[in-house]
């Protein structure tokens, strides 16, 4: 097709939605997300720490959750280096009882495509409930 | 509660870090990123919620009250290992809400005169 602006056409349209994706989270990557992170926040260890400070178990760092929302995200942009913005809000905290392995579950949809950026709304639930809010990506078209 | 003199300075950490391909592979791990040539867009928390926590506990804040509220990173180019990042972080806010205090802490990480991605991390401190 004749392209006369000579820009090239986006893939991505306004509206468009993803295949949701569900990555597992368990005690074991918590604590890996924590040595790799520096975030050593005993309430995402351990169980009687947790339960001390009135938390119903061990919760999942937010940073985790988000991180496994930029994954999704890269995922649908190509590649990790294309994001350029990153927000997310921490609304519900994702509770990983020892030896479960809890499933949080991503979809996105398009909110905006320009020539050089798609932004994508993201939804992040655990068990039915939204564990994410206001979660935005853009990416380099 | 933060000492107020101290929302809209900068402070710039003397050490810059060094980022390494240990690093980026375990954070990558970690989250089932399998793409470990650059670093995952939030890896730079790994820096700036350190240097966060420095700043905000040296300005009088609670460390063990605060809840992580909400997040925002801006990438001018993806992290790599190699990179030498220095960490400037500003309190950009404080207010009180219902009787929480909520911080919004900005950082800026810089390698040479580069500016690489910059943080911002909103912090609820529990009454």
């Amino acid at each position: 097709m004749v392209n006369p602006g000579g820009a090239r056409m986006s893939t991505f349209t306004v509206g468009q939605e993803f295949e949701p994706k569900s990555y597992p989270v368990t005690r074991e990557l918590l604590v890996a997300y924590a040595n790799a992170s520096g975030d050593q926040n005993p309430i995402h260890q351990n169980e009687e720490f947790a339960k001390s400070v009135g938390l119903p178990d061990v919760i999942a760092h937010g940073m985790f959750t988000m991180a496994l929302a930029g994954r999704y995200a890269s995922e649908i942009a190509g590649s990790s280096a294309a994001i350029r913005d990153f927000s997310a809000r921490f609304t519900k905290p994702v509770v990983v009882p020892a030896g479960v392995t809890v499933e949080v579950l991503f979809s996105a949809k398009v909110s905006e495509v320009t020539d050089a950026t798609v932004k994508l709304d993201i939804t992040a639930t655990c068990n039915g409930e939204k564990v994410l809010g206001m979660t935005k990506a853009l990416f380099r078209n | 509660m933060l000492n107020p003199d101290t929302v809209g300075r900068t402070f710039t950490s003397a050490d810059s870090i060094t980022v390494t391909q240990e690093s980026i592979t375990a954070f990558a791990l970690a989250i089932g990123e399998p793409n470990v040539e650059v670093a995952p867009p939030t890896f730079a928390i790994t820096i700036t919620l350190d240097k966060s926590q420095e700043l905000l506990q040296s300005s009088g804040l609670d460390w063990t009250r605060v809840v992580h509220g909400d997040q925002k990173f801006e990438i001018q180019r993806p992290i790599v290992a190699g990179d030498v990042l220095s960490c400037s972080s500003t309190i950009e806010s404080a207010r009180m809400v219902a009787g929480n205090e909520i911080v919004t802490v900005r950082s800026d990480l810089h390698d040479g005169d580069q500016l690489v991605a910059s943080s911002w991390s909103t912090l609820v401190v529990r009454a």
